[in-house]
Order: structure tokens, then sequence, then C-alpha cells
């Protein structure tokens, strides 16, 4: 007979955390009027960034004959749309979705925290996520450190992410003990992250909050580029017990920019081999009415969790992980 | 050939490398929020035993290799080889010295054993856990002597080595655990 595993894997101790933390982040927003919204989990778009892998259904949901709907990866696109239409500062707590994730830090469906603030610089929000994580972790004292990308690869690895020629960056992952890394066929930001996730990330936040900001421009995702000597993408990471826990941007406004980006994404995808995603000409059309200067963050919550408890895998958090779903 | 992707990697899965099997003992997805995903993943290479560690770019895919295990009956050792047979099929295999590896110690006619087959051959030789072997030669047994814990080497029929207590006597038989090499017990014959 087959045995089936109903029950949840959670302690008790982990679903309260959850449900605190839940409680904790709303107070802090009422407190500092940042509206909670809710938007589709369900869209004809999807964001085409090669890096992320976006899950789909094909339903006929208006009556009109099957479509396919993406689900999100991130509330992003849709936010922005309130932005634009003049909502002012606004949070979300969804779910959201990634196909080929996962592990020990990577579950498909996630918690996300997602919040806008119009008017805040890219330190200002920085400043208000200190702020909102040392709250829910019930740790005020927490050490806050701030670290350029650029510094972080210059003092640690003695590289300059700018200019590295692959060649070099490939050399410092074999000095490194990289396994494989003789044989890796890797681009610039491939081995950037490959150095970032094997040799960096595990330092990151050890004694406190570390914030990794101002990325190489080709790593700007949906941020702002400061042009500059060098440029650079207005971005930051969060790490926190080793663990990356949140990515801001100081947000890209321009429309023309931003169809760029998207073209060169699925221009990017094709030669991938990967499916193709509709572009969102909704977003676009909402960034040509005008999105006012913003930055905004997106935490994911159960790596919170994990921190908080002392957890080495995600599995510890979810009341039923992906397996037992 | 059947291949595997990244996204199906998981500690037991056995994949070819550079032309050996191996098996995966542990996988670690690491990626940034924002970029390349890469598995970190130890592996065992079935034939040597030895660990190594292997970095793959998530999606890629890698040959799956035809290893398998099975229950397989001990049956003689012709000098060269070891022969085992399937007790349902009554199909024959042998072994040679490098499949059976330190299990040759251990092995008795008639005992079944774990054998990894690679393309239908062996390529790993587990003896049971627990073995009942007559005792061929050791120092003669000191009578009553059950209480000091001494004990004295003991060879065994199979030609394994075990340390016995002081009282065991030649001819006698014992039942020793392979995997730690220790005597457990005496045994009857069942």
């Amino acid at each position: 007979m087959t045995q089936h595993h109903w029950r949840p894997l959670a302690t008790r101790a982990a679903l309260e955390a959850r449900a605190r933390l839940l409680t904790e982040l709303r107070t802090f927003f009422a407190e500092r009027g940042v509206l909670e919204v809710e938007t589709p989990i369900l869209s004809a778009a999807a964001n085409p960034d090669p890096a992320i892998e976006p899950l789909h259904l094909d339903a006929d949901l208006t009556g009109t004959g099957n479509r396919r709907w993406y689900l999100q990866t991130s509330p992003e696109f849709p936010m922005k749309r309130l932005l634009a239409a003049g909502s002012g500062p606004i949070y979300q707590v969804c779910k959201v979705f990634r196909a080929d994730e996962r592990g020990r830090r990577h579950h498909p469906e996630f918690t996300m925290l997602e919040w806008y603030r119009p008017g805040f610089s890219l330190e200002d929000l920085m400043d208000e996520v200190a702020v909102l994580v040392r709250r829910l972790v019930g740790r005020p004292e927490l050490p806050v450190e701030r670290l350029r990308y650029r510094e972080l690869f210059r003092r640690r690895l003695g590289l300059d992410p700018w200019t590295a020629t692959t060649a070099e960056l490939q050399a410092a992952a074999q000095a490194r003990g990289i396994a494989d890394a003789d044989l890796l066929a890797l681009d610039t930001n491939g081995w950037l992250d490959l150095l970032l996730t094997h040799c960096l990330e595990p330092d990151l936040g050890r004694d406190g909050l570390t914030f990794v900001h101002d990325y190489p421009p080709s790593q700007a995702a949906l941020a702002r580029i400061e042009p500059g000597n060098p440029p650079a993408a207005r971005r930051f990471e969060l790490y926190w017990q080793g663990m990356e826990l949140a990515n801001g941007f100081d947000e890209l406004l321009d429309a023309d920019e931003q169809r760029r980006r998207f073209q060169r994404d699925l221009d990017e995808r094709r030669e991938l081999g990967r499916v193709s995603t509709p572009m969102d000409e909704r977003l676009l059309a909402a960034l040509e009415a005008g999105v006012p200067a913003t930055s905004g963050v997106a935490l994911g919550l159960d790596r919170l969790l994990m921190g908080m408890l002392g957890a080495d895998h995600l599995d510890a958090v979810l009341a039923l992980p992906v397996e037992w779903a | 050939m059947a291949s595997y992707k990244t996204n199906e990697f998981k500690g037991g899965l056995k994949i070819m490398l550079d032309g050996d099997p191996f098996t995966i003992v542990e996988n670690e997805f690491v990626k940034p929020g924002k970029g390349q995903a890469f598995n970190r993943v130890k592996v065992r290479n079935l034939k040597t035993g030895r660990v190594v560690e292997r970095t793959f770019k998530s999606g890629d895919s890698v040959e799956a290799a035809d290893v398998h295990e099975t229950d397989l009956q001990y049956l003689y050792n012709d000098g060269e080889m070891w022969h085992f047979m399937d007790t349902e099929t009554y199909e024959q295999l042998g072994a040679d010295a490098a499949a059976v590896g330190d299990a040759a110690k251990w092995l008795k006619e008639q005992d079944m054993c774990k054998v990894t087959l690679y393309n239908g051959a062996p390529l790993s030789v587990e003896p049971p856990n627990f073995v009942i072997l007559t005792i061929t030669e050791t120092d003669p047994g000191v009578r009553g002597d059950t209480a000091t814990g001494g004990t004295k080497p003991a060879t065994l029929e199979t030609g394994a080595v075990v340390n016995v207590p002081l009282f065991l006597e030649q001819g006698e038989m014992i039942r020793v655990d392979t995997r730690s090499g220790e005597y457990l017990s005496r045994a009857k014959e069942d």
C-alpha cells in the first residue's frame, strides 16, 4: 500500500513565527502609511529575464478562447502600473513562482514581500529595509554594513568586475579551487556569478546585515544605470548569514530603455533555446505614461524565517514543501 | 542514450562522467537572484570509490549510467573470477577481483550478496552484513575464560582474520559483522 505523507513538516513554532512575521510587517507598513495591495498571480505577459523561468498554464479564463497565462515570478510589473496610476507607496505579500528552482534555499513557489517607495533614493530604501529586518528578527542591535559590488570583488578577490576579462575571472575561479573551473564555458556575468556564489556569498552578512550595491551595468535587471566613471546599476542585494534575502532597485523609468532591455532578454532567450515570453506592453504603456521616481525592493520571507529560526533548509519553514504538496 | 538534466539531480542518481559511472552523493543548487544557476555536486566514482566535487551550469544534461543493484547468490571462485547467480533466472555472472575487492574475504558459497551491475557486468560486490563462518586456524582455546575479555586472532574459512575471545576453538562457527569486521557471537549452522 502506498503511504500517503499528509503531515506538515514545519513545527508549530515555525508556523507561529511566520504568522508573527506577517502581523509585524503589516503593522510596520501601516505605521508608515504604505498601502497593502494585491495584484493578479496570473498574467498574460511575463518577465523575459533569461535567468528566471516562469511557469504557465493554458486556459480560457475570459471567454475568448484558450490562451497562455504566466504565473508571476514577481509582482513588479503590475505594481509599477499602480504606481503610474498614482497609488503612492505600496507593498504586497504574495506567492511567486519559478520553474527549475529547487534546493536548500530554493523552492518553486515562495513568499515575497515587495514594496515601492516613490521619492526614496536607493540609500533611503536600504535604510528602511534594515529597520524592518532588524525589527522582524527582533534584533535592533544587528550591525548594518554597505559594500559596493566593485569593492567586494576588489578586496576579496583582487579583481575589478568592470574590467576583468573572462580569462582572468576563470583563473581566479581555478585559483580558488572551484571544481571544474577549467572546463566551464561562461560569459563575464556567469563567471562573476560563479565567484559570487562559491567564494563570496558564504561570508556576506556573517555578523549582521550586508548590503551589496551598485552592480555592473550588465547586471542592471530593472535598475536605473547611473552614468559615471564607471557607470553603475543602482541596485542592491541584502545578505544575512551568507544568504541573499532581498533585491532592490532604483527603478528604471524610461519606457524606451525598458523595451530595449526586454528585447535583449528575448534575444538571449532565443539564443539559449528557451521559450519566448510575450512583451509586457501594459507595463511599457504605464512607463510611457509616467511612473514617479521610486525605489523598490523584494524580500524573500521564507529565507528570512530560515535565518530567524537557524534552519539550514527551506523545508523547515514551509508547511508543505512541493514534494508534499 | 538516456540522460538527466541538472534539475533531476539527487542523491543516489547514477551518471556517466569522463567515461566512468558515478553516483551522486550530494547535490546543492546555488543561484544568485538575478543570474546564472549552478549545481555543486559531490559524486562518487563507482569504480574507484573516490568522491570528487563537480560544478555544472544548471540546465546542462549528463548521460545516465546503466547501473543498478541486484541480489545475487555467490556460487564459487575458480581462482580468477567469483561466480554469482540470479536465483530467479539462474543466469550466472562472473565478477573479477576489482569488482569483488575487500568483499572477497567474506564470501561464502550460497550467501546472498548485493551486486552492483554496470552495463550488465558486476562493478562492485557487497557481502551480507552478517555472515556465519568456521574458524580454520587459531591458538588453542583457554577453557573457562569467558570473562577476562582477552582476544586472539582467528583465521576463518574464507581467509578473513578476526579477533575472537580466548575460549574459542578451531572448527567452531562464529557470526561476524562484515561492515566492521567484528566478531559478534558463536553460531550454529542453520
